[in-house]
């Protein structure tokens, strides 16, 4: 690893010292094109971060594509009822690698104040894996960027080799979710146990 | 070859004895409709709504809506907890116009209850929720422009007037877009006078806005090709399928609940009710072009005659609410429609039944008979004209 | 705008016995409503659409309601024949007892309709029908023929609820999924269990939760013995 002053020095002379990771996770975090899902209330946030006032698109978001084929991040913002989850997992199997996922707002997280709900799935992490996770009812825009930056600094930390690579280097990774059936009462399987596995209360 | 085989109550002079149903239009040769799922999933669904279309190359022949893709309990839930509860799960009803939803609700209760309001919180209620129209029906023609192919550029228009009337909302109520501001009784928060003259300001400079918009976008080629005769909704249909809010106006029917139920304090300002003539998604465009500069007048009237005062009778209860038994049906015209609160009380703190009356989802009744005959493209544009969100469609 | 027993009066004289009955409103909102006999719903509904100074032509809302059995104990006056011995001679009186007697009255599923007009604006008009029982008798007529805004919110009513309404012409699930068993806005109606793990339980949540916390505490005890 080189010096981050004399990389600045040699920076000056119009030198560039760098390592292969930063390069190209330099490369993959500055282009994280999102999807264009938007569920419900918090997609109106997602919005208007796109919009003119906090515009997302300096980031690296550029485009929302609409199709999951082209897309890298998978922003769930809103509510993620029993009847659209298998939906949403099958959408998320579409997405080639890399791909990411940022649960926004309280209902993405865990079923937010529709919890009681017998349509409600109690937070999106049941079924695909969560990267970053924004709390909130409806989460500023600023959150949302702030959480933006937070995944970009997350694929700037994914070493190439060895224990922490991403999942498309891995052979061994999963890179399909099942996708839950509707059942009669509820969904079967309730929640994917390798991706979520049950928390136990430490009192 | 398409050949319409019968029109029952759709272009006919007479009014027809059967209920009125969508025309049927054969399809020359049998077993070549193609069937597609539009959604739940799509950009240009407006959330996840689902139609189920077949097609007979580009027209459509048989068009059946799907909800429930967002259906989130809001009825139960607000039998299980108390009515002051319930107010802030009525923001995320009709998420971005989340203040007239507060105050249908609160209509509903004060109705049930036989509670006053204030004079200076009807004027404060009467200016946030045309606050509220503005930003939606902006947002609305933004969002049909997008649809249109637009690529976003009407709705960063739309969106940046938006933010203006957003950050007038925080500093009052405290958030952006679920503001959960009225009370059984009146509002939460009195409005400080640096407050009403910041929305004095924001009020004085939208007039420009919209003369930009309109000057931009209603003598549009393109906008008026594809929008002009598509998706034509007409009067008997349109009462007898209980649609209401600018479908029901731009079909040329004068209904304005503000005008006919004469609720708060709407009878004091002038300001007239745009209607269309032909009922189609022009004339939708448009009316809600005109009902902004209309809610500006009344905007402008409000705030210059708001009185001083308290914000919440004095005679209110909050801790122990617990109204007579009986029931009551109030409404409101929200940007959307007509948006009603059907409340039935046992004597409990909670309501025994909490019943909203969505007006996106009886606007949608309509869909089917709008897009018979019309292509796929035009589908969409329709689906936008009637301007619905899913979070008061499933509730 | 006539009052409720205005339309009562009109109802009777153009259907005579449609069997309306008036629901009076205690609440302040003086909203009272017209129980309608499910076998005259029909011809009462076209009437009132028809008519030319009502011109109900706009159905606003349909709701569900769902009123369960109640036990209801009742003290009922009872008279006994009853056997007393008075000065070693045996004699049998009546009397008079008071008795708690309790017995469930059967609850049902109740349709709400608000009518609107638009032409003469005026309104609201409520009208009120009732299922047999909560059971197995829960056909109504349907009311989309005439008003087609009702046709979804039958729908929902449906889904919701379980009201069977006959005459519909697309009488599905509109809300939850197709394979779906239950009628959730009942009162009866039980959350399925998903909750396996939460913080702040209370209630019948509590009791849930720590079923579940004492199933996975048995399940690492046998993972740990294994």
């Amino acid at each position: 690893m080189v010096d981050e002053k004399l990389k600045i020095e040699l920076g000056k002379q119009g030198i560039l010292a760098t390592t292969i990771q930063e390069l190209y996770n330099w490369g993959r975090r500055s282009s994280i094109w999102p999807m264009n899902f938007g569920l419900a209330c918090c997609a109106i946030e997602m919005i208007a971060t796109t919009m003119a006032r906090y515009d997302m698109a300096r980031f690296g978001a550029e485009v929302f594509r609409p199709s999951p084929r082209q897309a890298d991040l998978l922003i769930i913002s809103g509510t993620v009822t029993k009847k659209m989850a298998p939906q949403v997992v099958r959408l998320y199997n579409q997405m080639p690698e890399p791909r990411y996922v940022i649960a926004m707002g309280a209902c993405a997280i865990s079923g937010g104040p529709f919890k009681q709900g017998y349509n409600v799935l109690k937070g999106i992490d049941r079924y695909i894996p969560v990267d970053i996770h924004i709390p909130g009812c409806p989460p500023r825009p600023e959150a949302l960027l702030s959480a933006f930056i937070e995944l970009q600094k997350k694929i700037d930390a994914q070493p190439l080799t060895g224990e922490g690579r991403p999942r498309f280097l891995d052979a061994e990774a999963q890179g399909e979710f099942p996708v839950p059936e509707p059942g009669e009462h509820d969904l079967e399987p309730a929640s994917n146990k390798g991706v979520w596995p049950v928390p136990v209360v430490i009192r | 070859m398409i050949k319409i085989v019968s029109k029952l109550g759709f272009g006919r002079k007479k009014k027809p004895e059967g209920w009125n149903r969508p025309p049927v239009i054969e399809s020359g040769e049998e077993g070549e409709l193609l069937e597609v799922a539009m959604g739940p999933h799509h950009p240009s669904t407006h959330g996840v709504f689902r139609m189920d279309l077949a097609l007979d190359g580009e027209r459509v022949i048989r068009l059946k809506p799907e909800f429930g893709y967002l259906h989130r309990n809001h009825e139960k839930l607000g039998e299980g907890q108390s009515y002051l509860a319930s107010m802030p799960y009525t923001d995320r009803l009709d998420y971005i116009c989340s203040l007239t939803n507060n105050w249908a609700y609160a209509l509903a209760v004060e109705k049930l209850a036989g509670q006053e309001v204030p004079e200076r919180a009807e004027y404060l209620r009467v200016i946030l929720a045309e606050m509220t129209r503005i930003q939606n029906h902006a947002g609305s023609i933004g969002f049909l422009m997008q649809d249109m192919g637009c690529s976003g550029t009407p709705l960063m228009y739309a969106f940046r007037e938006r933010e203006k009337l957003l950050d007038l909302f925080e500093k009052l109520t405290g958030s952006r877009m679920m503001c959960n501001y009225m009370r059984f009784g009146g509002c939460r928060v009195d409005a400080t006078p640096e407050w009403l003259d910041e929305a004095r300001k924001v009020v004085a400079g939208l007039p420009e806005f919209v003369d930009e918009f309109e000057a931009l976008l209603r003598s549009n080629e393109i906008l008026m090709a594809r929008t002009q005769g598509v998706g034509i909704l007409k009067q008997d249909l349109a009462v007898n399928a209980g649609i209401t809010g600018p479908l029901l106006r731009a079909s040329g029917v004068n209904y304005d609940i503000r005008k006919v139920d004469h609720y708060g304090i709407y009878d004091r300002f002038d300001f007239k009710v745009p209607l269309g003539d032909h009922g189609d998604v022009y004339d939708r465009f448009m009316v809600r072009m005109l009902e902004i500069r209309e809610s500006l007048k009344i905007l402008e009237q409000a705030l210059k005659d708001i009185p001083a005062g308290p914000v919440m009778d004095s005679k209110a209860k909050i801790r122990g609410f617990r109204p007579k038994p009986g029931e009551a049906y109030g409404r409101i015209e929200s940007p959307k429609g007509e948006l009603g609160f059907y409340l039935i009380s046992d004597g409990g703190p909670n309501p025994y039944r909490y019943r909203v009356r969505p007006p996106s989802l009886i606007n949608l009744t309509v869909l089917e008979d709008m897009a018979l005959g019309q292509n796929v493209a035009d589908v969409v544009l329709i689906l936008g004209s009637v301007d619905i969100v899913l979070g008061e469609v499933d509730r | 705008m006539m009052t409720v027993e205005e339309i009562k009066t009109a109802i009777d004289a153009a259907i005579p016995d449609a069997g309306v009955v008036i629901v009076p409103n205690p609440s302040p909102s003086g909203q009272h409503s017209l129980r309608l006999d499910p076998r005259h719903a029909i011809k009462v509904a076209k009437f009132l659409r028809g008519d030319a100074e009502l011109a109900l032509d706009f159905l606003s809302n349909a709701t569900g309601v769902d009123w369960p059995d109640r036990e209801v104990a009742e003290k009922v006056k009872v008279t006994r024949p009853v056997t007393k011995t008075v000065d070693g001679v045996e004699q049998t009186a009546e009397e008079t007892v008071e008795e708690t007697r309790k017995r469930v009255e059967p609850g049902c599923l109740e349709v709400v309709y608000h009518l609107f007009s638009v032409e003469k604006k005026h309104g609201p008009v409520v009208l009120r029908m009732r299922t047999v029982n909560r059971t197995d008798q829960v056909e109504l007529p349907s009311l989309t023929p005439i008003w087609r805004s009702a046709e979804f919110q039958e729908r929902e009513i449906f889904d919701l609820f379980g009201v069977v309404f006959t005459g519909h012409p697309d009488l599905r699930r509109i809300l939850m999924w197709e394979g779906f068993k239950d009628h959730p806005m009942r009162r009866d109606y039980v959350d399925p269990d998903d909750f396996d793990y939460e913080p702040t339980a209370h209630d019948a949540v509590l009791v849930r939760a720590q079923e579940h916390r004492a199933a996975a505490a048995a399940e690492e005890g046998t993972g740990a013995a294994q």
